[in-house]
């Protein structure tokens, strides 16, 4: 069997960084950048980008040597993508935060509201609903993160763990300082603007639920292939039909029931803010879906039925 | 000889990302004077009758108007100018590079520096100064005044110049000099009337919203103020120094234009 010699030079400076030789014509990225971290323990394979020219696409870590349009010398280039973190650990981090940091505005903890209001519990029935809907909200994404999601990549920049963080934990202390403030008023319509707000909140977060375990079906165990997600008996997923992430627009839906529930316009802003940042990312997920299946159902947008 | 060297001048920035001039000069407290209002096809000044009191009053403000008049006319000009600038440099671009890609990524810097200036400038003018009378007679307004007055000066006759091909080498230099003393100066007008308004923003609770209300939002102005205010810690370096960088590139460059004459 004819062994393939790789080096690896340095996409900025064109540095010889490493040179590997014997490597297996079959040998994956995923081996190669194995190979490299022991000689540069530094850069362990998730903070490595391998590509074939300096200004190139990555590789993925499944694409194998030998097909690969090199001849039995590979030149690769190597970018640092900086220090890596793992999806799961920024998912978890930034949901555990508001879970934590609303329970302790609910419970009116010391140093907040001021003496005359520590320990003492609010008034209003919403204040409490509301704090069961929030706390029921970030601990379904917790378990979701640990036994639902199929992620694409393992990890992603550090610094994004600082960005997320701040966003949920920051707007989550501002809609909990509110909501749970001694001079907090009750929502105009009473009952009736509660009930109804419930009941969308509780609509939107079982869809949600429902398009995850949907998503996950998608996939096999450990693998990454990507498929067109299509309705299926859960009445729930039914919005396939018409929205490319029934998961976001389900996710809005809960938001927008919550900031009824609690008439809170930092709830509504938060809201706001998240739909913007979904949609970003709806419209990029429907892009790629439209690049990569000819057959993509035409009549599905990103996230809004026939608007957006 | 000359009208190339300063055509190279008009590229080079250009090519620099050459500074437009946004909405940032203070914009008049009026749309359009009443004077104007007469002149132009407006049927309800003409309705009111008038006694000779009246008339006077009238007689006033039309002197009035044509003086508003006068400056509306020069700084809308000014204005055209400064964003005919930002046009020219964006239609330079897409002339040489046949594509619109890549001419926000040129500009941006220059833009975004100077509308974050501009809204600097409006937050001075209507948030503080005008909102917060008991302030307006204190010194460091004076100082932000005559820095802004000078800057703007410069600013205007530099563009002005530039698209007439016909710039004096002293406005250019004005232009990526005075700054060096003016920027910091500004700043210190800026932040000593802010400092000075804060006691009366506390007491008055202008611009504030307090709880309880049925949006169950609150908003401080006077911690707002001291956050824009500790905002200019980080903000104004940049801005500074990408001043100097400009001052670098241009001065730099118009060596180099001299030196191939």
């Amino acid at each position: 069997m004819k062994h393939y010699e790789v080096e690896i030079l340095d996409a900025k400076t064109r540095d010889k960084l490493c040179f590997l030789d014997k490597v297996e014509p079959n040998a994956t990225i995923a081996e190669i950048k194995n190979l490299f971290t022991k000689s540069h323990p530094q850069w362990y394979p998730a903070r490595q980008s391998l590509r074939l020219d300096p200004k190139g696409k990555s590789l993925k870590d499944e694409d194998v040597l030998q097909n690969l349009p090199v001849g039995t010398t590979a030149t690769l280039y190597f970018r640092d993508l900086g220090a890596q973190i793992s999806w799961v650990t920024v998912f978890l981090t930034e949901y555990a935060g508001p879970l934590l940091i609303y329970l302790l505005f609910y419970f009116r903890v010391p140093f907040i509201y001021g003496p005359k209001y520590d320990f003492i519990s609010s008034k209003h029935s919403v204040v409490h609903l509301a704090c069961i809907c929030h706390s029921f909200h970030y601990i379904k994404r917790l378990l979701e993160t640990i036994f639902v999601h199929r992620f694409s990549h393992g990890t992603m920049p550090l610094r994004n763990i600082f960005k997320n963080c701040t966003y949920y934990w920051g707007f989550a202390a501002w809609m909990a300082y509110y909501i749970n403030h001694p001079l907090y008023t009750p929502p105009t319509y009473g009952d009736e603007q509660v009930k109804l707000a419930l009941i969308i909140f509780l609509f939107c977060q079982l869809g949600n639920f429902s398009i995850h375990i949907a998503l996950r079906n998608l996939r096999p165990a450990g693998s990454k292939t990507r498929k067109i997600p299509y309705p299926t008996k859960n009445p729930f997923t039914w919005l396939f039909l018409l929205v490319s992430c029934p998961n976001y627009t389900y996710e809005v839906g809960s938001w927008i029931g919550f900031a009824i529930m609690t008439q809170c316009l930092p709830v509504a802003l938060f809201s706001l803010v998240g739909f913007i940042q979904m949609t970003i990312w709806a419209k990029g997920k429907h892009r790629s879906y439209l690049k990569e299946f000819r057959d993509y159902p035409p009549l599905r947008s990103p996230i809004v039925p026939f608007l957006l | 000889m000359r009208g190339v060297g300063s055509l190279s001048a008009l590229s080079g920035d250009c090519q620099r990302g050459f500074s437009p001039a946004p909405a940032c000069a203070p914009p008049p407290p009026r749309v359009s004077p009443p004077g104007l209002g007469q002149t132009m096809a407006s049927s309800e000044e003409d309705g009111a009758g008038g006694g000779s009191l009246e008339e006077k009053e009238k007689g006033r403000k039309r002197r009035l108007g044509a003086l508003a008049t006068a400056w509306l006319i020069g700084y809308n000009i000014a204005m055209t100018a400064g964003w005919l600038v930002l046009a020219i440099a964006m239609a330079r671009f897409y002339m040489q590079k046949g594509t619109y890609k890549g001419l926000y990524k040129t500009i941006q810097k220059t833009l975004k520096f100077f509308q974050t200036f501009a809204v600097s400038r409006i937050f001075m003018v209507w948030f503080i100064t005008h909102s917060i009378k008991q302030i307006q007679n204190e010194e460091s307004v004076i100082l932000y005044l005559v820095v802004w007055t000078v800057t703007e000066i410069t600013r205007y006759s530099f563009y002005t110049f530039n698209l007439l091909n016909h710039l004096p080498y002293f406005i250019k230099w004005a232009r990526y000099n005075f700054f060096i003393i003016l920027y910091p100066v500004g700043v210190a007008g800026e932040l000593l009337t802010i400092y000075a308004a804060l006691p009366y923003v506390k007491k008055t609770g202008i611009f504030s919203l307090r709880l309880p209300n049925k949006y169950n939002v609150s908003f401080d102005y006077y911690y707002f103020l001291i956050i824009v205010m500790a905002s200019y810690i980080p903000l104004f370096p940049q801005l500074y120094f990408h001043m100097l960088w400009q001052r670098r590139k241009v001065l730099h460059g118009e060596v180099t234009v001299e030196k191939d004459d």
